[in-house]
């Protein structure tokens, strides 16, 4: 079959289709003010996250070279002050955005990863398959998961990669059921009957036709789980669970060492509040750029 | 967690299939042998995690200290981690099931004993302050719901959200440092204390303002959220305008009609997010010095006390998965069109 010269290939179709659907959903999503503060929040942490060995220097983290006095209140050199070594509490907080946030990436993208595998395979080839997935899918959801990553991160050696790895694998059930739930409803379309009977394998089926009518649901499931992943992350962090090294800080792990310098006590509020302000303030740009996404694809969800 | 903001599509995922014939007794059954076989796997899993991983559990153990080989050898032996995989597997869980779960390396007792003590303080912590959260999330989440974007929906909502993504141990952090004072900042109850019960209750009631609060603060949220979301999808069901046309008043609407309606998904998200509660609560209690079962966690965590470390895994984990069993059978008696099934 030769196409004609003056039309597009159906590559180029699908392309264009695609672009199209962009274009729709980004107008529908930039009418949403919160939206749009979220993105706007996200874009200035995760710049300045990646500029910090550009405009700071790393030898500050360091404690032996710490210039500042001990638990230093908020002044023209040290703007929020200094921790107990005397570091730079503006420093540090920049710093560690670069640990939270990528563990919170990565632990969200193995946490969804797994849970759009089980989700599809245990939705596409139903039966003994799907019950035995979704009979360890609804353990997994209502076992205690910071219970089990502390068991996880207790066992293995302590280091970001422990981290990322105790949350993404006791995160991904409620991504599962989701994409599990997704996935029967597309499955039960006319058009994966038509590829099935012009002779679609299971994977061609999967690769072709489910994942892309899966994929923005689980774009939008990823957006609102990075909060939760990065909520973990401090957690285990402040229950001494993260990366020992002090030039490797997180803001769970500051907090940390607020708590055990009792900075309560001393009354150190610069030391106690810039990482939480920080934790909040991602958290909440995630969650209001996912409740924006999640309207885009469900229009019941909209306002009026 | 990120499930809290698409409740009905999990709600309906949970609600129990119609079944056929068979009937409650059936239906019983099946919950409690889902529930057996959910705890099955806990224990199988807290010897993969503490006994199988790769990691070296006595080199935890002796995390920082200085080990001879002999002194190494002879721990595995008293252990019994010189056995081959299976036989430990074999006497594990023959010990569990009669009610041993080992020896605490650190505090030299059994594991059980420890867990006794500290049971009743996390079910105390736990209990009110999630029967607050619920009862608050419930009570703001109808009001937002019901007058979808008012003020008070706009501010409780926003309010909720931020208070949802604050981590428990700093939100527990800052109420300490901004009561300085007022009230006690660690354990449960002062040893000066008379040993009569109103000055006893009285001295935990004050010791527990500050953990309750914290609690509350961080688990309200999503029972609001669940509640306004599961009240706005029920709003445009004809039986509303129904009830409208009867002439009924707007309040009798909303609490005779649509609140009930969408109360039931919330109820079963309240049990089903449990593990977020109990996650809470290992925050909260390391934080305020609480001795419950969370401190105990991060006392054993702190010092690598395996041991202790499994015994809380099973014990938290099972009672979760018994709540759940009991929420499934809870919402058969709640809702009425499963009971007719």
């Amino acid at each position: 079959m030769t196409v004609p010269k003056n039309q597009p290939s159906p590559r180029a179709l699908a392309w264009r289709r695609r672009g199209a659907a962009f274009t729709a959903g980004w107008r529908e999503f930039a009418k949403q003010r919160a939206g749009l503060v979220g993105l706007g929040l996200l874009a200035v942490i995760v710049l300045l996250a990646i500029l910090a060995p550009v405009i700071t220097d790393r030898e500050g983290l360091d404690v032996t070279k710490a210039t500042g006095d001990r638990m230093e209140s908020p002044s023209w050199e040290f703007l929020l002050g200094t921790d107990r070594p005397g570091r730079s509490v503006l420093l540090l907080t920049l710093w560690s955005a670069r640990i939270s946030l990528t563990v919170g990436f990565v632990a969200t993208l193995l946490s969804v990863a797994i849970g759009t595998i089980i989700g599809i395979l245990a939705a596409h080839y139903g039966r003994w398959v799907s019950a035995g997935l979704m009979r360890i899918t609804d353990f997994f959801l209502v076992l205690p998961s910071l219970v089990l990553a502390i068991a996880l991160s207790t066992v293995l050696e302590r280091g970001i990669g422990t981290i990322i790895l105790a949350i993404g694998l006791t995160s991904w059930p409620s991504a599962a059921r989701l994409v599990r739930a997704q996935t029967l409803t597309i499955e039960a379309r006319p058009y994966i009957e038509r590829a099935r009977a012009l002779g679609g394998g299971h994977f061609h089926v999967i690769s072709k036709h489910v994942l892309p009518a899966v994929l923005p649901l689980v774009f939008v499931n990823t957006t609102l789980a990075v909060g939760s992943a990065i909520v973990a992350e401090s957690t285990l962090s402040f229950l001494g669970l993260g990366d020992p090294d002090p030039m490797r800080p997180s803001w769970g792990s500051m907090l940390r060492s607020a708590w055990l310098d009792s900075a309560i006590i001393a009354g150190a509020w610069w030391y106690l509040l810039p990482p939480g302000i920080a934790i909040g303030i991602v958290v909440l740009a995630f969650t209001m750029c996912g409740r924006a996404l999640e309207s885009v694809l469900n229009p019941r969800l909209r306002e009026g | 967690m990120s499930d809290i903001l698409t409740p009905t599509e999990e709600a309906l995922a949970e609600a129990p299939p119609p079944t056929r014939g068979g009937g409650a007794l059936r239906y019983v059954l099946t919950k409690i042998g889902g529930g057996l076989v959910s705890f099955a796997l806990v224990i199988v899993l807290g010897f993969l995690l503490f006994r199988a991983l790769p990691g070296d559990v006595v080199a935890t153990m002796f995390r920082g200290r200085p080990a001879t080989p002999e002194m190494i050898a002879n721990l595995k032996h008293q252990y019994g981690l010189d056995l081959p995989l299976w036989q430990q597997f074999v006497n594990y869980v023959g010990d569990l099931l009669r009610g041993d779960l080992g020896d605490s390396y650190v505090y030299r007792v059994p594991v059980w004993q420890k867990i006794e003590e500290r049971f009743w303080p996390t079910v105390l912590l736990v209990g009110v302050s999630t029967l607050i959260s619920v009862a608050l999330g419930l009570w703001m989440g109808t009001r937002s719901g019901w007058r979808r974007g008012s003020r008070f929906d706009r501010i409780s909502t926003g309010v909720a959200l931020a208070l949802w993504s604050t981590p428990t141990f700093w939100l527990g952090m800052l109420l300490l440092a901004a009561t300085t004072g007022l009230f006690p900042t660690a354990g449960i109850v002062y040893s000066d204390t008379p040993p009569d019960f109103f000055s006893q209750a009285l001295d935990i009631a004050h010791h527990m303002v500050l953990p309750t609060i914290t609690m509350v603060a961080v688990t309200y949220a999503q029972y609001q959220l669940v509640m306004r979301s599961s009240l706005i999808e029920e709003m445009g069901a004809d039986y509303l305008t129904t009830a409208r046309a009867k002439g009924l008043r707007d309040d009798e609407v909303r609490r005779k009609h649509a609140v009930p309606n969408a109360l039931l998904p919330t109820v079963t998200l309240v049990f089903l997010h449990l593990g977020f509660v109990i996650a809470g609560a290992i925050s909260v209690e390391t934080v305020f010095s609480w001795p419950g079962l969370g401190r105990l966690t991060y006392d054993a965590l702190r010092v690598g006390d395996l041991p202790l470390l499994q015994g809380t895994f099973v014990v938290l984990a099972g009672a979760v998965i018994v709540m759940n069993v009991f929420a499934d059978l809870l919402y058969r008696v709640l809702d009425p069109r499963v009971r007719a099934a």
